[in-house]
């Protein structure tokens, strides 16, 4: 049987009527048996619905970790992770160190470059000397008045050194001497500098492109030496001028 | 005795304001979302029939929402505004699409036309506590409309209102659309029960 009323069931159910209306609902019930079987049976169906779809998937644990990655809060720095932020402090300051003795360290090599440069161009130039002589007495004078300080040069007799030459030369803007040697057919550049102009820490035998540099002080002086010989000729030169050094004129 | 006869459309704006707590008045996304996750995905699982498709559109919808969640108004209702993305979203993937075009619902969109027809009677039905795998097949076969209309109204308890919004549909339709999916639903039932008396 077919009732008017029967519009109202589903709002009924769904607790969609106003008060007014419901109560209308409920008076009708007690007089409709028709209707009061088909609220049963729609209560029954929706009450059945809820509990047989309820709950009936759940989502997985990696699902709802994917979820939160999606929309998770940004990262905040709590007490929690200080541990691992001061790891992360102390990290970057290691890394800034050696950052900056990293970049200390090419300024050595740009010195002993710039030096193996000064000895390179000079072989290479038409007039490697602007004093060409083997007599360290006619080279060691020739500058006087031409350098801010003087230099003793070392007897090569019986020495497998010889004395080529000399010329006045620039580093940094400090004039210095370049002394040529020879050694078989190879040639050595003995640097002489004030201390203080050559920048470079003193060090025996940096080798540079098959190059050997010695560099070390002695009584305000710097000196370096400079050629493509074995690093135990270069240390033998340096041993010779040491001495020459010491010998006050 | 002679009753005025009552009219549904109004009779539905009576309880038009959400339940408290489903408005988003205040909070994060994530603490308004969260809590609607394991619904959703079984929600979602019921659209889909589908483990992975249900997954998918379960994440998909987070981060739609989350993009989204600047345009969501305040003080409207968080929880419909959350199945609508999921609805919407499935509907425009291609299963959803398929499953959207098992029933076809043009009259029922034209007004009053669309009032249900109450032919049958509902009280020849009765189910017992034992029939919930026979509730969630006939679920299962419910066309797509049919079977979300019944789950916001009878599962999520939304109200008619809520409805209207996730499925973005005028409240006549949810309650003409709703009848029909009841009746739909009973008419499985009964062929099941049936199905099930003759075997015994």
């Amino acid at each position: 049987m077919n009732c008017e009323w029967r519009v109202r069931l589903d709002g009924y159910v769904d607790g969609e009527l106003s008060p007014e209306k419901q109560a209308q609902y409920e008076q009708h019930l007690r007089d409709c048996p028709s209707c009061a079987g088909a609220l049963l049976s729609c209560m029954q169906m929706k009450r059945g619905i809820r509990s047989a779809a309820a709950a009936r998937y759940s989502p997985p644990a990696e699902l709802r970790f994917r979820v939160a990655q999606v929309i998770g809060p940004p990262p905040r720095i709590t007490y929690r992770w200080l541990p691992q932020f001061s790891l992360a402090v102390a990290a970057l300051m290691l890394v800034v160190v050696a950052a900056a003795v990293w970049l200390a360290r090419p300024r050595a090599t740009d010195f002993a470059s710039e030096l193996l440069d000064l000895h390179v161009s000079a072989l290479a130039s038409a007039n490697p000397a602007d004093v060409l002589s083997s007599d360290r007495h006619t080279v060691k004078p020739w500058f006087e008045g031409r350098l801010p300080f003087a230099f003793n040069l070392p007897d090569l007799q019986g020495s497998p050194f010889r004395l080529i030459g000399g010329r006045i030369t620039y580093f940094q803007q400090s004039p210095g001497a370049q002394l040529l040697f020879g050694l078989g057919k190879h040639q050595i550049s003995l640097f002489i500098f004030q201390e203080g102009a050559l920048q470079l820490r003193p060090s025996p035998g940096t080798q540079e492109l098959g190059f050997t540099i010695d560099t070390w002080s002695q009584d305000g002086l710097r000196y370096a030496a400079v050629g493509d010989t074995e690093p135990a000729q270069i240390h033998a030169l340096r041993q010779l001028v040491q001495a020459a050094h010491s010998n006050k004129p | 005795m002679k009753l005025p006869s009552p009219s549904v459309a109004q009779e539905a704006e009576a309880h038009a304001q959400p339940p408290a707590g489903e408005t988003g008045d205040a909070g994060s996304f994530e603490a308004m979302a969260i809590p609607l996750f394991a619904p959703l995905y079984n929600f979602a699982h019921w659209l889909t029939q589908n483990r992975e498709e249900a997954e998918d559109l379960v994440q998909e919808t987070y981060a739609k929402a989350l993009k989204g969640f600047a345009s969501f108004s305040p003080g409207t209702n968080f929880r419909a505004w959350m199945y609508r993305i999921v609805r919407n979203t499935f509907l425009s993937s291609r299963s959803g699409l398929r499953a959207a075009a098992t029933v076809p619902l043009d009259e029922e969109e034209n007004g009053e036309a669309a009032l249900p027809a109450i032919s049958e009677t509902p009280e020849s039905l009765l189910l017992a506590r034992s029939d919930q795998e026979m509730i969630r097949a006939a679920l299962e076969q419910l066309p797509l409309p049919f079977r979300e209309i019944i789950l916001l109204c009878d599962l999520e308890e939304m109200s008619y209102r809520e409805i209207s919004v996730t499925l973005g549909l005028p409240l006549g339709t949810v309650m003409s659309r709703l009848s029909r999916a009841r009746t739909a639903m009973r008419e499985l039932l009964r062929r099941q029960l049936r199905r099930t008396s003759h075997e015994l």
